[in-house]
């Protein structure tokens, strides 16, 4: 910048600075949610020949390969046209031009797991003007811009799922510790919260839990973290890993280690991380949710929407096929339901 | 002719339009071409200083990397308080500095840019991290995000599209009808010869990326508002997508030879492209493979429609 130009630009910015304009403080004019219109009537049949689309976060994930079959299988009883589109990278912006894409398709149904809750709200938004339903799932986006979210689980859920795995596996008695992702994991603390009340219960008594190991989400750390709670707490009868890095590095190190089959694992993993810890032995069970009954539950809710069964208010009920009767919670939520147990029994009937 | 791969572009953009018109459904709409035009903003915003460049024979990478520390820069500012309306000209201002860098390691040390702004690619997408981390920060209002992608009345054009039409338009008349952009050509040609001709080929090479920096932050802006999510990942890898229509755009990647028409020609191509084939439902691995085609076609063809006059001339 030329010298004369420098004095010229200052002053511009220090005018601009001192007339006030919009801030952070001055109000936000969010838009106007749009609230959930219309009746809704329970007994209106599902319609058949819906288009419903799956938006995964990004395609060839082998997640949400498998729960998008989840949906097609449902889309298939419903007689209904699947199909599914998304980015080749998870940014937090690259699915808008699919969900434009999907609109101008007028498609009935659009299913989707938001990589940003806010970079796809406009367009979702454009698209329900259009006449779509959004039904999101795994990931939620601000709750004015869809019809319904399908949560995998409750973290209540999750909690109380956890404590009783490890507990039936060490007799309920001992020291046990958390293998967690990062200390400021929203998710995780909240999960690690809820446990810490869920222990307190009198059947957990005699377990006590004596530290959380933070592994970062990465295998090597997980890995030694693992190592070093050992290290710290010979005595420690088992462990938590409510993240599937962090218990498969966890299973990996147990594996190899004297402490094989004597302190006891489990967490939040996915089969195929884990069968081979299961099939040797080191892990007796875990759990996760079931992505194929995310994705069938959610084709399901956005045909019940699409079929006018349901609008999305809390109370509302609608039927899903071989999973039953769902009710919707408050903010237009559905749960799935309690994480599944996997072990030496069912592994192999999963692929994810 | 004087510009056959322009031509050759501009008709290969018309016929696929026209095919593409009659053949996918829901393509030629005015929802559609909003949408399209929406998407292809700030590849066209950051490919007019693009252009630019590259005829003066020089790159910068790093325009993608400015787009994400100015959405990240802009998320921090709007927390810490501070007015929209200061924001949107301080981030250009910051960009025009980010920029500086890079042209001061091309031209004061004499750097190669392919280089020097790989290495700020890496730099300032790591300094947005450091600025934001991993948050995104939504919370602006309403007015200004649903105005990014707000249409002129009547019409399914948006209003980025008549900011980007005015700047192409000043940046076609610097480039085709001043000694500024004669200068460039001349430059992109024989940076040598060019200075001996009295042009000052340092300063004109430092405000290229001056501007460069300081467009690439006003997409970023744009990029945030529409979206509505300052994040620091915003705009990765797009600086490939802006050397892709440059190039197409029948610019040398050696410099010395291009036009703006063309560019902003091949930025319609490759955009148009995608829409059709995503929505007559081409799969996305698909789509990168015909994107990929495209590209490697948009290199050697021009190339070879320059070679073929001289090897007839030179054959007996």
């Amino acid at each position: 910048m030329k010298p004369r130009f420098v004095p010229l630009a200052l002053a511009v910015v220090l005018a601009l600075a001192g007339c006030g304009g919009t801030t952070r403080d001055s109000g936000n004019d969010s838009g106007a949610a749009p609230q959930a219109s219309g009746q809704a009537d329970p007994n209106a049949p599902l319609k058949t020949g819906l288009k419903i689309s799956f938006l995964p976060k990004q395609v060839n994930n082998p997640y949400f390969t498998v729960s998008d079959n989840g949906g097609k299988a449902a889309v298939t009883e419903l007689k209904g046209e699947y199909k599914e589109v998304g980015p080749s990278d998870a940014n937090a912006s690259s699915q808008v031009s699919y969900i434009n894409t999907l609109s101008q398709q007028q498609t009935d149904v659009i299913v989707t797991a938001a990589n940003d809750p806010n970079a796809i709200c406009g367009a979702l938004q454009q698209a329900r003007t259009a006449g779509a339903k959004v039904v999101t799932f795994d990931s939620d986006t601000n709750p004015q811009c869809r019809d319904l979210f399908v949560n995998q689980a409750t973290s209540e859920g999750i909690a109380q799922n956890q404590v009783k795995l490890i507990s039936d596996q060490i007799g309920g008695t001992g020291k046990i510790a958390i293998l967690s992702a990062t200390p400021n994991a929203t998710n995780q603390n909240t999960w690690i919260e809820l446990m810490k009340k869920e222990l307190q219960k009198p059947e957990y008594s005699k377990i006590q839990l004596v530290t959380t190991a933070y592994g970062n989400d990465d295998d090597q750390k997980s890995f030694t973290e693992t190592q070093g709670l050992l290290r710290s707490y010979p005595d420690l009868k088992g462990i938590i890993s409510p993240t599937t890095v962090g218990v498969a590095a966890a299973a990996r190190y147990l594996s190899g280690s004297q402490y094989k089959g004597k302190v006891a694992l489990t967490g939040l993993g996915t089969p195929n991380q884990m069968r081979q810890f299961i099939k040797d032995g080191t892990v007796k069970n875990f759990a996760l949710w079931n992505p194929a009954d995310l994705g069938y539950l959610a084709a399901y809710a956005g045909a019940a929407l699409a079929s006018g069964q349901i609008t999305g208010k809390a109370g509302e009920k609608f039927k899903a096929g071989k999973l039953g009767e769902y009710t919707i919670g408050d903010q237009s939520v559905v749960v799935l339901g309690p994480p599944t147990v996997f072990d030496a029994n069912n592994i192999d009937q999963f692929d994810f | 002719m004087r510009k056959p791969w322009e031509i050759t572009i501009v008709a290969a953009l018309l016929v696929f339009i026209l095919v593409a018109s009659i053949s996918v459904d829901g393509f030629a709409t005015g929802r559609n071409w909003g949408f399209l035009l929406l998407d292809l903003a700030p590849i066209a915003l950051i490919a007019l200083p693009m252009t630019l460049i590259v005829i003066a024979g020089e790159i910068d990478l790093s325009v993608a990397s400015i787009l994400g520390l100015s959405s990240a820069i802009m998320g921090q500012l709007w927390l810490a308080g501070l007015s929209l309306q200061l924001i949107v000209v301080l981030v250009p201002l910051i960009g025009a500095l980010l920029g500086a860098v890079n042209g001061l390691f091309v031209t004061r040390f004499g750097l190669p840019s392919l280089a020097v702004t790989i290495g700020t690619l890496a730099l300032y997408r790591g300094l947005a991290f450091v600025v934001l981390g991993d948050r995104a920060v939504a919370d602006f209002p309403f007015g200004w995000t649903g105005g990014s992608i707000r249409t002129i009345p009547g019409t399914p054009i948006p209003w980025a599209v008549l900011l980007i039409a005015v700047l192409a338009g000043v940046f076609a008349l610097v480039l085709h009808f001043t000694p500024i952009g004669r200068g460039l050509y001349a430059i992109g040609n024989n940076a040598e010869a060019a200075a001996y001709a009295g042009i000052s080929v340092g300063r004109t090479k430092f405000w290229l990326y001056v501007v460069s920096g300081a467009v690439s932050a006003l997409a970023g802006i744009l990029w945030t508002l529409r979206y509505a999510s300052a994040r620091a990942d915003n705009g990765t890898g797009l600086e490939l997508q802006v050397v892709a229509a440059v190039l197409l755009g029948g610019v040398s990647i050696f410099g010395g030879r291009g036009t703006l028409a063309g560019v902003l020609a091949g930025v319609l191509l490759l955009g148009t492209v995608r829409n059709a084939l995503q929505l007559a439902d081409v799969s996305t691995d698909t789509l990168t493979v015909v994107t990929g085609v495209l590209l490697i076609l948009s290199v050697v063809a021009p190339a070879l429609t320059r070679l073929t006059p001289r090897l007839r001339k030179a054959s007996p």
